[in-house]
């Protein structure tokens, strides 16, 4: 199975006595959009930060690329080729775009171990660069974000993913904020990695969005994966039946029950 | 800076007004959402404020100074005086400020990372003890000099390398033990360095029961010669004006005390990295003790006591956040230039020196207060 991207077995994680996320199995292949969905509090992040080493999770195992992976730190996921746009945006208020877009993988012009010389003007290219890629418009870019709208922002952190060369992106949803054109750019950016076969996971709550855009449809449940549906065979109704607790599919049904 | 239409609306102007603002926007190319923008109008460097606040500062000791003591305080009124400015006063300032200077850079980054440093000062107090203890003369005036420390194991007239290395690994190592402390324990670095500020005091007194180091060798009593802390306090200056500004270590000192969770999710070793800012703190405190106990002759275990707020009050008066992810090392030192002016200042229009420690009090908390305000006005009023 060549074609799996990402693979988790029985991923879990507890918090003391929260169990936020119990034996999760997922797989993405090349190419796919893989929509998550679930009520607020169901594990749709706590899933994401597992698989991003944000977190150590508890439990269960991951594959990645066709190797077994246990990430020490967000940095060695990223390395790895995956790119996460985190549900609480992961910018630095006070840097600009470029260093924000650049931040944990500066580019350099002289390598000096900490101290290596930043190449200002190599990252501001490959930010107009990324910036335009995306369709993502910026007005000075050498400003610090803290003063940019909640949109913009977004946009930053997206257009953070897409400038990167990578194998899988996760988006935690990226248009919870959004207005509607800011929301149909960042429909068109996902719709262009498709393009580009980039597989994706895409956390949201907004049904047209997921029907738009996904292949298959995931659904957790109080921690658990209650449906995993074919964009084809299911519908608005069917999943949202899914997300509130009406139906389970009866493969999940034991641990569910459990 | 960028204007929306919500913003406008936030500042309660008509819904009409509003709704004119959004449709004309909304022809506009450069900016998502109908944001638009003025090139031209980039953010002003928060260092110009401080700048300006130190020329008034200035200003109004000059005044006072004319309409009080019918002196210059910039200028030479002297008779027979050469040059145009009072010289003399502009280097005293100068040199005064530049030894807690190069603490203020090192605490400059550690505020900049969001957190604190109390042991500067205790740091230089035991760093100034046993540095000079390796610095010692073998005679006086062809006397031996019967009470240097390591008289009895011949440890006298060490060649200049042998107590800067001491010095140096002891502020690496005080430093070293804040970071580790505060990267892999979490607790809050104000307790951390706390207890090293109390640490390093007791083994500044233990180090000789209390009693002072003195008569060092003439090339370490050459480093505080002068101008020479001035020099090393410019040099340092540079360097981590520099560091901080072109290289990923300043990069990630900023990035940390932004947003630490960001920082952190974009990869960025944040522990490794608290634990490097923190050494370079302490380190330079030990190249200030070193300066001071060269420029003072003599090491006393009471040394550099309270220097850690003067420090801090310097980077806060130069515009350093104590919320991190603000502030700069040209800030710092314009900072440090303000607190010398200020002390010169009270010194020359002869008030006590209790006057003094009163206002430094309260242009420290003063400083504070205006970093809020600067936090919740945003930058594009700074
Ligand atoms: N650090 C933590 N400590 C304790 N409990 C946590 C922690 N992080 C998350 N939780 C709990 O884990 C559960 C799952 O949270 P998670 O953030 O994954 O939900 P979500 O599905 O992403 O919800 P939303 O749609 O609101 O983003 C919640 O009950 C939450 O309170
Ligand atoms: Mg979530």
């Amino acid at each position: 199975m060549s074609d799996i991207v990402l693979k988790a077995e029985k991923l879990t994680k507890h918090y003391g006595g929260v169990h936020a996320l119990e034996g999760a199995d997922f797989e993405i292949r090349k190419g796919e959009c893989v929509a998550i969905m679930g009520d607020n509090g169901a594990g749709k992040s706590t899933f994401v930060r597992q698989i991003t080493a944000v977190e150590r999770r508890t439990s269960g195992k991951v594959w990645f690329d066709g190797n077994y992976v246990d990430f020490q730190d967000p940095l060695e996921a990223r390395e790895a080729g995956i790119e996460t746009v985190f549900q609480n945006l992961a910018l630095a208020d006070h840097l600009n775009v470029p260093d924000n877009l650049f931040l944990g993988r500066e580019l350099i012009k002289f390598k000096l171990g900490p101290f290596s010389i930043l190449d200002y003007k190599a990252m501001r290219e490959a930010t107009l660069e990324g910036l335009k890629k995306t369709g993502v418009k910026i007005p000075n870019i050498s400003n610090s974000i803290q003063n940019m709208s909640g949109g913009q922002r977004q946009c930053v952190a997206i257009a953070r993913t897409a400038t990167f060369k990578s194998k899988l992106i996760i988006m935690d949803e990226p248009t919870a904020a959004l207005g509607v054109q800011e929301t149909a750019q960042v429909e068109n950016i996902v719709r262009t990695l498709k393009e580009h076969s980039e597989p994706v996971i895409l956390i949201s709550h907004n049904m047209r969005q997921v029907m738009d855009l996904c292949d298959r449809i995931v659904v957790f449940r109080r921690g658990r994966i209650v449906a995993n549906l074919n964009k084809t065979e299911t519908d608005g109704q069917d999943v949202v039946a899914y997300i509130t607790g009406a139906k389970t599919q009866p493969q999940f049904e034991v641990e569910a029950a459990a | 800076m960028l204007r929306g239409g919500l913003a406008v609306a936030a500042r309660g102007e008509t819904y009409l007004s509003v709704l004119v603002e959004v449709t004309s926007m909304a022809a506009t190319t450069h900016g998502i959402g109908g944001l638009t923008f003025d090139p031209k109008k980039r953010e002003l460097p928060p260092e110009l404020g401080v700048a300006l606040a130190l020329v008034l500062i200035v200003v109004v000791f000059e005044v006072l100074g004319r309409l009080l003591m019918g002196d210059s305080f910039l200028f030479n009124t002297r008779e027979g005086a050469s040059g145009f400015l009072n010289t003399a006063r502009l280097e005293i300032i100068i040199l005064q400020v530049s030894i807690i200077g190069i603490i203020a850079i090192g605490v400059t980054q550690v505020i900049i990372t969001g957190g604190i440093d109390l042991s500067s000062g205790s740091i230089v107090g035991a760093t100034a003890m046993i540095a000079m203890s390796f610095a010692q003369a073998g005679d006086i005036y062809g006397n031996p000099n019967t009470r240097a420390v390591f008289i009895d194991a011949g440890l006298v007239d060490l060649p200049l390398i042998v107590p800067l290395i001491v010095g140096a690994v002891c502020g690496i190592v005080a430093g070293g033990i804040n970071g580790l402390l505060i990267a892999y324990t979490k607790i809050p670095p104000f307790i951390a360095t706390l207890g090293m500020m109390v640490t390093a005091r007791g083994v500044a007194k233990w180090w000789t029961r209390g009693q002072p180091v003195s008569f060092p060798t003439e090339s370490y009593a050459a480093i505080g010669l002068g101008l020479m802390p001035v020099f090393i306090f410019a040099v340092i200056a540079i360097i981590f004006a520099l560091a901080l500004k072109y290289t990923i270590y300043g990069k990630h000192t900023y990035a940390i005390g932004s947003n630490e969770a960001a920082a952190r999710m974009s990869g960025i070793k944040v522990a490794r990295h608290k634990v490097l800012v923190y050494t370079i703190a302490g380190l330079l405190a030990a190249v200030a003790a070193i300066v001071l106990s060269a420029k003072n002759l003599t090491a006393q275990a009471g040394m550099g006591m309270m220097y850690e707020l003067d420090a801090i009050a310097m980077a806060v008066i130069g515009g350093v956040s104590l919320s991190g992810g603000r502030g700069s090392i040209l800030g710092t030192v314009l900072g440090a230039l303000i607190f010398g002016v200020i002390i010169s200042g009270f010194t020359f229009l002869r008030l006590d020196a209790y006057y003094q420690e009163m206002v430094k009090g309260a242009i420290i908390v003063g400083a504070v207060v205006l970093d809020q305000w600067r936090q919740r006005y945003g930058a594009s009023k700074a």
